[in-house]
């Protein structure tokens, strides 16, 4: 008798424990980005580094969810990219992949994505695309796209009187993108596009293209390129003489980690379209005091910041579906509103675009700069709804219309 | 106005002038590449990261030491060619017996290592460099804006080819060079210390690639990709003049930068490649290269 009493009462517990075992959810996330490349400054270890603070900030073990976090090089190669993301879910067992900057490179994963249903927030890539004709019920893209720069950048240049524009286009993906958005908000706002030209990517010598803007007598030389290029291009511009001589840069897609690069000697004047900056409020500044201390000092890059929200706001969707099923999950994501330190309250629309104010800054004079990394100043807020693309102009299948 | 092409004649003067800019980075750097596999039969694919080190080293000099830009070059060559000789000494004197593939391999992961050592501690996106205060501004050339800096770099690449191509020619130490890369045993037994002689060539020719590195500092960004970025061209370009020619790496680098400058106004897209295209159209017609004599 007494064997048997003991026996249930085991079974019994056991009965009544494993709910409590059943909550116990693992998440296992991948950082897919550039870790040697030009790239790899804006995103690549400090991505990794944001992404562990989100995980250590959402104290996820104490709510029963085991995050594991893996990272790989993906070169900026569409082929290297799409060989992780695959091994990755079908081998690895990683539930969503994160940041993948490199515009090429994400449209491939966001394929991959879709087809193994898994997840994949974009924090570093820029195509407009990813929530438009290429969306998925897979994707979020979090940070910024192409059509935010364009409207941010772009828009301000031609309210300035910058109404004709030459562009030097990075040759792939994201730089095509970039050139029609802005090419878009450019003749919407009556200005116009004289020429462009197509440079190889990755670039090291601009002279000639620069050359090519400057006897267009454009009044605008927009750069739709990113990175090492956007470095090397605005440095020779300024060796050229081309705004001693009375045209201006636009910079689409500059970073913190660029101008840093640049030195506010070269840099400043520029005007610039970020989602985030290290020194907006008290909150992000204690937010990348930490991450700084553990990135050689080095601030966070929006890339970054946006890589830690975005990991944030999926654990909170964890947590209140208690599940990693991927609809259940992207369900949650779009209906909970996202909240965080660094980008303030936001939404995560239909169509997967996140939605946050961006901001237009320009880069201080090296007078006006008070210490390493004190780099900009604020020209504007451009509230979300008039930052990224409307739902009923979007071509994402998602959005009935 | 008359039109070539298309294109207005002052546009593509600009564009001529351009190319022999970058032209001469592509001569100074395959011509220390000449010299080292012309004398000591190693493809040294470590000549990039040897490039972008002379950028560091000049870099380094300026912020931690205050030594200024005309000091530096040249302070970088030589602590850059120290670094050569050492490597030369402890790794690949030790593969000299073996078919060259070894030297290859083994500097192309140095090439690796040091890339990542650099890219570790600066990051990746590089590091600013400012161009000296007596080279700054340029001459208004009717077609085009020069830059000072950019005419002091042909210039001065011009000067050290034509430099390095006389002290190999026609000096007394060129024909021991000579010498010794044709029969070095029996140079050894006119007493000449050939060891010595090839530790110090390939120095030599790891101090131009750094010089080039200080040149280019000023123009592009200080980054631990900059040589990888640049190697594989320089490659091509010692190829097509034929590999250990020394002329022939001066010409075809300066004439590639040309050819390559063209490109760019006439289809951008293809300027990444046009060097290779041509590359593989000389090597069918001579392979041995433009100047170079078949083995």
């Amino acid at each position: 008798m007494k064997l048997k009493t003991i026996l249930a009462t085991t079974a019994l517990a056991a009965l009544m424990v494993s709910p409590a075992l059943a909550q116990q959810i693992s998440v296992k996330a991948g950082v897919l980005n550039d870790r040697s490349g030009l790239y790899a400054d804006l995103s690549g270890e400090g991505s990794v580094i944001a992404a562990r603070l989100a995980v250590e900030d959402f104290k996820a073990a104490e709510k029963g969810i085991k995050v594991e976090i893996v990272s790989a090089d993906h070169q900026n190669k569409p082929d290297v990219g799409s060989t992780i993301a695959r091994q990755w879910y079908d081998q690895d067992g990683v539930d969503l992949i994160l940041d993948v900057p490199t515009s090429s490179v994400a449209l491939a994963v966001n394929q991959i994505t879709k087809e193994k249903n898994k997840i994949h927030i974009n924090s570093g890539a820029a195509s407009s695309d990813l929530t438009g004709k290429a969306c998925t019920p897979n994707t979020v893209h979090w940070t910024y796209d192409t059509y935010a720069l364009a409207q941010g950048t772009g828009g301000a240049m031609v309210k300035a009187g910058g109404d004709s524009w030459f562009f030097l286009t990075a040759d792939y993906a994201f730089g095509h993108a970039l050139e029609r958005d802005a090419t878009e908000v450019i003749t919407k706002n009556g200005g116009k596009v004289v020429g462009a030209v197509r440079t190889p990517f990755p670039g090291t010598d601009f002279s000639s293209f620069l050359l090519q803007a400057q006897a267009s007598k454009a009044k605008v030389i927009g750069l739709a390129n990113a990175g090492g290029d956007t470095i090397n291009s605005i440095k020779q511009a300024g060796e050229f003489g081309i705004v001693a001589g009375g045209q201006k840069l636009a910079g689409l897609l500059v970073f913190a980690s660029d101008v840093h690069a640049l030195g506010l000697q070269t840099a400043q004047g520029l005007v610039l379209t970020e989602a985030f900056y290290w020194d907006t409020n008290d909150q992000t500044r204690a937010w990348s005091e930490r991450f700084a201390k553990l990135n050689n000092g080095k601030k966070p890059t929006m890339v970054q910041a946006g890589v830690y929200s975005g990991l944030l706001h999926y654990l909170k969707a964890v947590e209140a579906a208690k599940s990693k099923d991927t609809a259940t999950v992207m369900a949650k994501m779009k209906e909970m509103p996202t909240d965080d330190p660094l980008f303030g309250k936001g939404t995560v629309r239909a169509d997967g675009r996140k939605m946050h104010d961006m901001y237009l800054f320009e880069v201080k004079k090296p007078s006006e700069s008070k210490g390493p990394w004190d780099y900009y100043k604020q020209l504007a807020v451009l509230p979300a709804d008039k930052a990224f693309r409307p739902l009923s102009e979007s071509e994402c299948p998602l959005v009935k219309k | 106005m008359f039109e070539l092409l298309g294109i207005p004649p002052q546009a593509l003067f600009g564009q001529v002038l351009l190319g022999l800019i970058n032209g001469s980075f592509y001569a100074i750097l395959s011509l220390g590449l000449a010299v080292i596999f012309g004398l000591l039969n190693i493809i040294n694919f470590a000549h990039g990261a040897q490039y972008m080190m002379g950028a560091f080293v000049a870099w380094m000099c300026l912020n931690y030491l205050g030594i200024n830009y005309w000091a530096a070059l040249l302070i970088a060559p030589l602590i850059v060619g120290v670094f050569g000789v050492l490597i030369e000494r402890f790794l690949i004197a030790r593969l000299a017996n073996l078919d060259h593939l070894y030297g290859l391999l083994l500097t192309f992961g140095l090439a690796l290592i040091i890339q990542g050592l650099f890219r570790n501690n600066y990051g990746s996106s590089g590091l600013p460099y400012q161009i000296p205060d007596a080279l700054k501004g340029g001459q208004n050339l009717g077609f085009m804006f020069l830059p000072n800096y950019r005419g002091w770099v042909v210039g001065a690449s011009l000067v050290v080819c034509l430099v390095t191509w006389f002290m190999i020619e026609k000096t007394r130490l060129g024909a021991y060079l000579r010498a010794a890369t044709e029969n070095p045993t029996l140079t050894q037994a006119f007493g000449i210390n050939v060891p010595l002689l090839v530790t110090l060539t390939y120095g030599f020719g790891v101090a131009l690639a750094a010089f080039a590195g200080v040149l280019a500092a000023p123009i592009y960004s200080v980054n631990p990709n900059m040589g990888a970025d640049l190697i594989i061209v320089v490659f091509a370009v010692v190829v097509i003049g034929g590999m250990g020619s020394i002329m022939g790496a001066i010409v075809t680098g300066f004439g590639l930068g040309l050819v390559e400058g063209l490109t760019k106004v006439f289809y951008p897209e293809a300027s990444a490649t046009v060097i290779f295209i041509i590359m593989v159209l000389v090597l069918l017609v001579k392979p041995a290269g433009l100047f170079g004599r078949a083995a």
